[in-house]
């Protein structure tokens, strides 16, 4: 009775499409992060000082927490109301490989909550006193180290879906998976603050993401079967 | 209706039979569920789940699905276990649980266009079709979350209509549903049996429906 299933790429286009358009349905989500992000970078200059060689020397760092914090905020949405309703069950029932179908609802989680983060970080980078030959390698770390904090988040979120309450859980499992990101990244733009070339912090990003790509969502994979169980 | 014992002999296993369940084993918090559970589901046949509440017929229907593998015995697909042809059994499967799969804050067309399209092709055309068969005309382009828990069901018994798939697995399908589409869905099960298709359902209701067979836990 089975007649014209879907290919494997069709699954993930119609997975990535119905995860944006939920994310700009529910404008929150997308909302509260990016906005959070803002608030928390703008308030450093008021809390610490407003001079600006004091706020160059942490701006990087600023920034990248920031983001860490930021995606943290955002990480829940993944996989919770699909736990919630009953779509999560109908994503492991379906006969292609949940590699794709993860990795789609990560592109997709990547692409509302990090992304504007990204983007706007440069004028942020210009609120903190960064020089602008540093914005250059903030933008492209931020670009490689944003989805594999997506990533690593959600192997933890698969992980405590099932969970009714968890509290920190999920900042006790996320956390210290990105503090190698969190490193780099910020190593990264002061080595370029430092007229040293920024390639070998940035390669490193590169091979994480790799890395993260190829095996967070078979790791996510397992663990919303674990969650379901 | 027949009330048979669904309990069948190997012997009488053929090339129709779809499911082989044998020897099963379920235990929960140190209580059994179901032990030494045996039953075969053949082509063209509605097997009712019947039991208690905590009998385990909702952990049965997980089982079967793969959502749960807290088991021991076989569970055959045409005659192959379902872990050496998952992906043969899955595009074959449609299963409905307690928890519908219909996102609140997506329309049912949208809900609809995902939801199948994880397994098969599907037109708007034939999502339309079976909207308006389900009793949701007008309700296309709505949120989900205006719809009474009744049409929320329905947006997901409308993947009954459009699908392929050979084997149903519905968990509790009448519910929320009022007596037309008790009735309406009584219909729609016999349909697929008549087609050559099977269902598994957990029901507290008496189905009249001719390819019925029943099946007891607890």
């Amino acid at each position: 009775m089975t007649e014209k299933q879907t290919t494997t790429s069709a699954a993930f286009m119609a997975t990535l499409k119905r995860d944006l358009l939920i994310a700009f349905k529910k404008k929150n989500d997308i909302v509260n992060p990016f906005m959070f992000f803002i608030i928390v970078v703008s308030l450093f200059p008021i809390g610490i000082s407003p001079e600006s060689d004091r706020l160059t020397e942490i701006a990087a760092g600023v920034i990248w927490i920031s983001v860490l914090l930021a995606s943290m905020l955002s990480m829940d949405n993944l996989y919770r109301s699909d736990f919630e309703d009953g779509s999560l069950e109908q994503l492991l029932l379906s006969p292609h490989p949940l590699f794709f179908l993860v990795l789609a609802k990560n592109i997709s989680h990547w692409l509302v909550s990090g992304l504007p983060v990204v983007l706007v970080s440069p004028i942020l980078a210009y609120m903190l006193a960064l020089p602008t030959e540093a914005y250059g390698t903030l933008v492209l770390s931020l670009l490689l180290g944003t989805p594999i904090m997506s990533l690593l988040g959600s192997i933890a979120v698969a992980l405590t879906v099932g969970l009714g309450s968890r509290g920190l859980i999920l900042a006790v499992i996320t956390l210290p998976m990105s503090v190698p990101i969190l490193i780099f990244g910020t190593l990264a733009v002061q080595s370029t603050l430092n007229s040293q070339s920024p390639l070998g912090y940035l390669s490193l990003l590169l091979v994480m993401l790799s890395v993260s790509v190829s095996l967070a969502p078979l790791a996510s994979a397992a663990a919303l079967k674990i969650s379901v169980n | 209706m027949s009330s048979a014992a669904p309990k069948t002999s190997s012997n009488s296993i053929t090339d129709k039979t779809m499911l082989v369940v044998r020897d099963l084993f379920c235990e929960r918090d140190d209580r059994v569920l179901f032990k030494n559970l045996d039953f075969d589901l053949p082509e063209g046949q509605v097997l009712q789940v019947q039991g208690s509440n905590g009998s385990g017929k909702t952990t049965l229907m997980r089982i079967l699905c793969g959502l749960n593998d807290s088991y021991e015995g076989s569970i055959k697909w045409y005659g192959q276990e379902v872990e050496d042809q998952a992906a043969s059994f899955y595009s074959s499967l449609l299963y409905i649980g307690h928890r519908v799969g219909v996102s609140k804050v997506l329309t049912p067309v949208e809900n609809l266009r995902w939801s199948c399209s994880l397994k098969q092709a599907v037109s708007d055309e034939q999502i339309m079709e079976a909207l308006k068969e389900v009793g949701l005309r007008g309700f296309e382009e709505s949120p989900c979350y205006t719809l009474s828990a009744g049409q929320q069901q329905r947006v997901s018994l409308a993947r009954l209509i459009i699908s392929p798939a050979s084997l149903w697995v519905l968990d509790e399908p009448f519910t929320t549903l009022d007596t037309k589409g008790v009735a309406q869905l009584e219909k729609i099960l016999q349909r697929q049996a008549q087609a050559g298709g099977s269902v598994m359902v957990t029901t507290h209701h008496s189905l009249s429906i001719a390819e019925l067979t029943l099946l007891s836990l607890g």
